[in-house]
């Protein structure tokens, strides 16, 4: 079940400097959203303020609101845990769990919630690898551990880990940044798959990869280093790639950036 | 013109002289012939003064010899490779010899009957007797200790990294670096306060309390350092999939240091085996087997050991019997250490494919 994040006025500070400043977008169900933007704009920032994980950051504090179909994630009385079971997250650096196996990796979301019956573990770790495009190339290797793989493929397992709680959302920081190019296309043509399913939100550094896996694509600047990132303009992927309305996007787009 | 060049075969910039790979060690055995014969000369009888002269002659000669043949720059890395080497070797020669002097020492009277027997009613000066008393007396005052201070380490070492913000934990972090500093003796006195106060008899647990004082800060510092290794990536891995944090830490975060944490446990209980001051103090030492430790002296083997040795007025026997107890105290220490590195790398993270 995809689910609707509408977010207002959302400002996110790292103890008392800025990061983040009165952002406020839409992210559709059941599509793929893109961050881009010059490095240190507060895309991860923002990111991580959707799922709760920016509070984790010690001095990490956030004002505005994130709506997941009307709920504010930041209202009183919820919970951050239920929160990131429904919004999962896939980090830039693959990081599956050094001491578990393959299995116990794509399991661990499930065991570790404590909520799931024994007999479906083993139908949930196939149909999360088989989701995240990894099965044909583990199955015999179940049991061996999971930073054994290659990186590619701990990005995908670490994909699967994620898709195994069955969020309503994920968000992707970078996925391919430490990836070649043919486990870079084996990911985006997963994105491609999960987006039936998931409301996908992504960031990346390559415009081709915006162009190729996003519908809607947001782009963040900042006016100076040190100042709080802001959000230029938010709009069909298409339109931002070929006729953006401000300037600032087709000075970054095309590569005249500062 | 090529021709000319190639007849010529200018030197390799990249290739200068070498000593041949031998030549450290000719060097080394003529620095010691040299050595002792200065020394006999000279009529030093002093072992360790004609072996300071020879690891001199070795530095030297090295440094000249290579300076001549390769060059200064390979002059000053072989000079620094051999003052590795004399610096490793003066390390290890006290400490060979003291596996050496205890081992052959100590075999002499180590049997079955030795390490099943207590003192009963030998004399210390007679021979004879043995150490199960103290081995038990040492087992459960250094087992209570661990299972005292093992936990509270751990548990401290946790909320200081995961948890402790602020002045609670500066104040804790404090703490046990002051506790890093407690003399064994003044452990010791702090636990016989209490029990004055209390009017109790010296017993083995009392000692148990005053090693546990000595063992929590270093327990705390290991797995402080082993904790903070973790990834902070691992733990963000853990609480994005909605795992509560304290799960995230005793599913993920302590797994993945189980390892680290249980040798620094172990090297903290190698540590405190060999107390001695605390135990005189609060458990007495008793020459009779007492298996329970609430109650009454027990004996421990490095108090047996300084007992053998202060109580004996010189007999043979007694001193055999201390050889002996330190063996037997190096050994159990020695396979803690072994059991730690074995579960340090059954535990840790697994890298294969
Ligand atoms: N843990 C932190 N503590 C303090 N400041 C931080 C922290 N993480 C990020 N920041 C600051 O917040 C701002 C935004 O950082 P963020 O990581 O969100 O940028 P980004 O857009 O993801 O950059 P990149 O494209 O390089 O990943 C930067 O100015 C950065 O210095
Ligand atoms: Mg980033």
């Amino acid at each position: 079940m995809a689910k609707r994040i509408d977010v207002s006025g959302l400002t996110a500070y790292y103890g008392s400097h800025k990061a983040i400043d009165d952002i406020s977008m839409t992210v559709e169900p059941r599509s793929v959203t893109a961050f881009i933007g010059p490095s240190g704009c507060g895309k991860s920032t923002f990111l991580r303020t959707l799922n709760r994980m920016h509070e984790v950051t010690p001095g990490g504090r956030v004002e505005g609101k994130v709506l997941l179909d009307d709920e504010d994630l930041y209202g009183h009385g919820i919970d951050p845990v239920s929160v990131r079971r429904e919004v999962g997250m896939v980090f830039q650096r693959p990081n599956p769990f050094p001491t578990m196996s393959i299995f116990d990796n794509v399991a661990a979301g499930l065991r570790l919630n404590g909520s799931y019956k024994k007999s479906e573990l083993a139908d949930v770790v196939e149909k999360s690898l088989k989701g995240a495009n990894l099965w044909n190339e583990v199955k015999d290797r179940l049991n061996k551990p999971g930073s054994g793989l290659s990186g590619g493929q701990q990005q995908r397992l670490c994909i699967a880990r994620a898709i195994a709680v069955e969020p309503n959302v994920l968000l992707m920081d970078e996925p391919c940044s430490a990836l070649d190019p043919i486990s870079t296309l084996a990911i985006e043509d997963l994105i491609g798959e999960l987006k039936e399913r998931f409301t996908i939100v992504i960031v990346t550094h390559n415009m081709q990869q915006a162009a190729r896996v996003s519908d809607r694509t947001a782009f963040f600047n900042l006016s100076a280093v040190g100042q709080p990132g802001k959000l230029i303009e938010i709009d069909e992927t298409e339109r931002i790639f070929s006729n953006p309305s401000v300037q600032a996007t087709e000075d970054y787009i095309s590569g005249r950036f500062g | 013109m090529s021709n000319a060049v190639i007849a010529d075969k200018p030197r390799s910039t990249l290739r200068g002289a070498r000593l041949p790979k031998w030549a450290p060690y000719a060097i080394a055995a003529g620095s010691l012939a040299v050595g002792i014969g200065i020394s006999l000369a000279a009529g030093l009888h002093s072992n360790i003064q004609w072996g300071l002269i020879a690891a001199v002659l070795f530095v030297v000669g090295t440094y000249v010899i290579a300076a001549r043949v390769e060059g200064p720059r390979q002059a000053k890395d072989r000079i620094a490779t051999s003052l590795v080497w004399v610096a490793f070797l003066l390390a290890v020669i006290p400490l060979v010899s003291l596996v050496w002097s205890t081992i052959s020492r100590g075999v002499k009277v180590l049997d079955i009957y030795f390490l099943t027997h207590s003192m009963g009613l030998i004399a210390d000066s007679e021979p004879g007797g043995g150490i199960y008393h103290a081995i038990i007396g040492s087992l459960e005052q250094v087992g209570l200790a661990t299972v005292i201070a093992a936990p509270i380490g751990v548990l401290t070492a946790i909320y200081l990294v995961e948890y402790g913000r602020g002045n609670l934990a500066r104040a804790v972090t404090f703490f046990v670096d002051v506790m890093t500093g407690i003399p064994s003796i003044v452990a010791g006195l702090f636990i016989l306060s209490i029990m004055l106060m209390f009017e109790m008899q010296p017993f083995g647990f009392a000692g148990s309390m005053a090693l546990a004082i000595l063992m929590m800060p270093v327990v705390v510092r290991s797995t402080e350092e082993m904790l903070k290794l973790v990834p902070n990536e691992l733990r963000e891995a853990s609480l994005a999939l909605g795992v509560p944090k304290w799960r995230t830490i005793l599913k993920v975060v302590l797994p993945t240091s189980l390892g680290g944490i249980t040798t620094g446990i172990m090297l903290a209980v190698a540590r405190i085996a060999g107390e001695t001051a605390p135990v005189l103090l609060l458990v007495w030492g008793n020459s009779l087997i007492n298996s329970n430790p609430f109650e009454g002296a027990q004996q421990s083997l490095p108090l047996y050991i300084y007992q053998q040795y202060a109580n004996s007025a010189g007999s043979g026997a007694a001193y055999d019997r201390a050889w002996a107890a330190s063996l037997t105290l190096i050994a159990f220490v020695m396979i803690l250490n072994l059991v730690a590195r074995g579960i340090a790398r059954w535990k840790a993270p697994k890298t294969g494919r």
